[in-house]
């Protein structure tokens, strides 16, 4: 693990301060912080709870990338990719992405790209639990 | 469980360790299994047999695949050992 990232992949409850406090540099002039929370609806349904599943070894992996790629991309200082597998009810936290950076408009941008690209690219899925149901989310059908 | 998935002449096979994520882990009933595939076989090959092993498998179009933790081609070429991973549509964050 380099100094400047961090990449967790846990059944724990994630921490917003621990992801603050890692970022957090004397040399940034500011902290972006993305926060995931499972939302009680989709396509008009209502959500009972998430249940997050990983290919752990690869999605630490990916995740890692996606971090030095938005150190390369963007000029940031530090990063953290948080994630989080197993249960969430509503409003609970799956996910936090934390940069820092001298100025601010890296920060944004690398949060932004970073929440976008894992998205897209780290193999964790979720699977949506209704009253009457279940089913696996497919965001890009 | 050891899968025999093709039949062949010579003892030129290989063994391959396959997992499965999200659907398609509902698909097969299973989180991974060990094959004996024939030797120097591709991606696409590689699909086209679990497609015939299994009803429902998908098309090759609906999800991606690793091989050892990095995603590849569907003419990517598996050697001894290798552990490919079914990858559906991620849906992470």
């Amino acid at each position: 693990m380099k100094e400047n990232i961090s990449i967790i992949l846990t059944s724990d409850k994630l921490n917003l301060t621990i992801c603050n406090d890692f970022v957090k540099d004397d040399a940034c002039g500011g902290i972006a912080l993305f926060v995931g929370t499972v939302r009680n609806h989709t396509k008009g349904k209502e959500v009972l709870r998430l249940d997050f599943s990983a290919y752990k070894p690869m999605a630490i992996k990916e995740m890692n990338k996606i971090a030095e790629k938005a150190i390369e991309k963007f000029d940031i200082s530090k990063i953290a990719i948080h994630h989080a597998v197993g249960n969430l009810k509503v409003g609970e936290v799956p996910v936090i992405i934390a940069v820092s950076s001298a100025h601010r408009e890296a920060s944004f941008k690398a949060c932004q790209y970073t929440i976008d690209t894992l998205k897209r690219t780290v193999p964790i899925w979720k699977k949506e639990h209704f009253e009457d149901g279940e089913i696996w989310v497919n965001p890009h059908p | 469980m050891i899968v025999l998935l093709s039949i062949f002449t010579e003892n030129n096979f290989m063994h391959i360790k396959i997992l499965f994520f999200g659907i398609v882990k509902d698909i097969t009933n299973s989180n991974s299994l060990d094959l004996e595939v024939d030797n120097s076989i591709n991606i696409e090959r590689f699909i086209q047999l679990l497609q015939e092993t299994f009803q429902d498998f998908p098309t090759i179009g609906d999800f991606t695949v690793a091989v050892n933790e990095e995603y590849v081609e569907k003419n990517f070429v598996l050697k001894n050992n290798d552990i490919v991973a079914i990858i559906p549509p991620v849906s992470g964050g």
